[in-house]
């Protein structure tokens, strides 16, 4: 509670936020775009394979897109995220405190979590939702480059029944929320281990460690909480 | 022992204090109190909790049992926005400097006026500029602090520690490895400092000539007490077999240089 009150003391720092959405968010692009392009061809394959023995390979553009909005967008996304930027989190903060960073901080009268967590939570916050977005439109190209360029669905109807398959509340706006929340999640358990590592170098790696494992099952049990109350009858 | 406080000489006055880290226990019931403009040493061997007790009358951590009054108020007893007001008057340099790294050292000095003034750009710059040159450092304002000695950086962080003008610095082991010439301009500078701007200064140190040489009022600890204390002179005459072999660094005394252990000879053939 003291930690999301903090995050409104960003509002008049804005340079530190930007700061955090760019080594956060930013240099996560490549990352985050790159898996998304093969995880779209992958899907583009497989999904052709199987839609062919039906006979329904104009399907494609559906599924694929449903598959990455719904769970592959944000849940992969996430995974990666909590790789490249929980792990360097966790291992920044860590080594502040190690370092003294942190205690120096409040000798100074300057709470490291108003200055320190709270921009980098919030960028976590923001950043994860847009790199999930940019995940699954990298893996949409990514199918169509396989489905239709390769192997030859045809081009109007990888589009048309995507649009048609597609609900902007149920696919897209839940997606959203899940990548929201995962974002929070992982940025969240990042600056936790990190505030509250053991300030020798065996106890940041232990953290780092401790951040991408618990944040991988953070996100799969939240993602089945969250397709349950979202698509389920429960 | 019981110091009565008396605040229009004592900066810090620490009474009864007790500390305890699992079973040890750090601090055992010490008094000791902080004159003001002055410059107190604390020494110690390693691991007598020097800079806990540092840490102490910074209220990072909590005492077991006793008080801790910094200039008439009760560090524990503090409201946290009370106490990081108190802070604001209180400089403190770490062994390590404490730089933060991912700003230069013009930012890092600037730092505390930005978080804690409202003062201009320019006004801003100036009092960096001030501080820096106070510690010889006008010219390195645009070094990252990884680009640092170590001397160097320690000198920053002086700058850092004096930039609100606080009225008081403790120092946690500011002359340990430093090369002969920087331990010289920090002995100097925590001289200089002292006098030029009225500060009270707290010493946390085992580097005994160095600390001895510009010190006004020494207390050592070993053990969780008070082993002795007094002006540099009254303790290089105290009457203590532990504190002498302190004082002069012998190898063996009243602190066997031998780990406690078995008979040597009945060890080594021991099959």
């Amino acid at each position: 509670m003291q930690i999301l009150k903090a995050t409104l003391s960003v509002i008049p720092r804005p340079r530190l936020l930007i700061n955090q959405l760019y080594s956060v968010g930013v240099l996560s692009f490549l990352i985050i775009s790159i898996s998304g392009l093969f995880v779209g061809m992958v899907l583009g394959l497989q999904g052709f394979y199987i839609l062919s023995d039906f006979g329904a390979e104009e399907t494609l553009g559906m599924m694929v897109a449903a598959s990455l909005v719904r769970e592959l967008g944000p849940v992969v996304a996430a995974l990666l995220f909590a790789g490249r930027a929980g792990s360097a989190l966790t291992a920044e903060i860590g080594l502040m405190k190690a370092t003294e960073q942190l205690s120096g901080m409040e000798m100074m009268a300057i709470d490291p979590i108003k200055r320190i967590i709270a921009p980098r939570l919030l960028a976590g916050f923001i950043s994860m939702p847009l790199l999930a977005a940019l995940f699954s439109a990298i893996g949409v190209l990514g199918g169509h480059m396989v489905g239709v360029g390769l192997l030859g669905v045809d081009d109007g109807s990888y589009w048309s029944q995507m649009q048609a398959g597609i609900d902007f509340q149920d696919d897209i706006i839940n997606g959203i929320i899940k990548s929201i929340i995962f974002g929070f999640a992982v940025s969240w358990i990042a600056l936790f281990e990190g505030y509250d590592a053991i300030p020798t170098s065996e106890g940041v790696s232990r953290a780092t460690t401790r951040t991408v494992v618990n944040s991988a099952f953070t996100i799969l049990g939240l993602d089945f909480i969250l397709t349950a109350l979202m698509f389920g009858d429960i | 022992m019981d110091i009565s406080v008396n605040s229009a000489t004592d900066i810090v006055s620490i009474q009864n204090l007790s500390f305890s880290r699992g079973d040890r226990k750090i601090f055992n019931n010490i008094s000791l109190s902080i004159p003001r403009g002055k410059i107190t040493a604390i020494m110690g061997p390693s691991g007598t909790g020097k800079t806990t007790l540092l840490k102490l009358i910074g209220g990072q951590i909590h005492p077991d049992q006793g008080s801790v009054i910094v200039d008439n108020h009760n560090v524990h007893k503090l409201k946290r926005t009370d106490l990081y007001t108190l802070r604001k008057r209180m400089g403190m340099l770490f062994q390590s400097g404490a730089l933060l790294t991912d700003i230069n050292v013009f930012d890092n000095v600037a730092l505390p006026l930005r978080e804690h003034t409202r003062l201009s750009d320019s006004m801003i710059r100036s009092l960096v500029l001030i501080k820096l040159q106070a510690v010889g450092l006008r010219g390195a304002r645009d070094l990252m602090p990884n680009e640092l000695s170590g001397g160097m950086a320690r000198r920053v962080a002086l700058a850092r520690a004096i930039a609100l003008d606080p009225m008081m610095i403790m120092y946690d082991e500011p002359f340990t490895g430093q090369d002969p010439i920087s331990l010289g301009t920090i002995v100097e500078l925590i001289n200089d400092l002292n006098s030029a701007l009225g500060l009270s200064s707290i010493i946390v140190s085992h580097d005994i000539e160095e600390t001895v040489s510009i010190a006004d009022y020494i207390y050592i600890l070993s053990e969780g007490k008070i082993a002795g204390q007094g002006t540099p002179e009254q303790i290089k005459n105290l009457d203590s077999a532990w504190v002498q072999q302190f004082m002069n660094g012998d190898a063996d005394g009243p602190v066997p240089f031998h780990y406690p252990a078995d008979d040597y000879l009945k060890d080594l053939f021991e099959s």
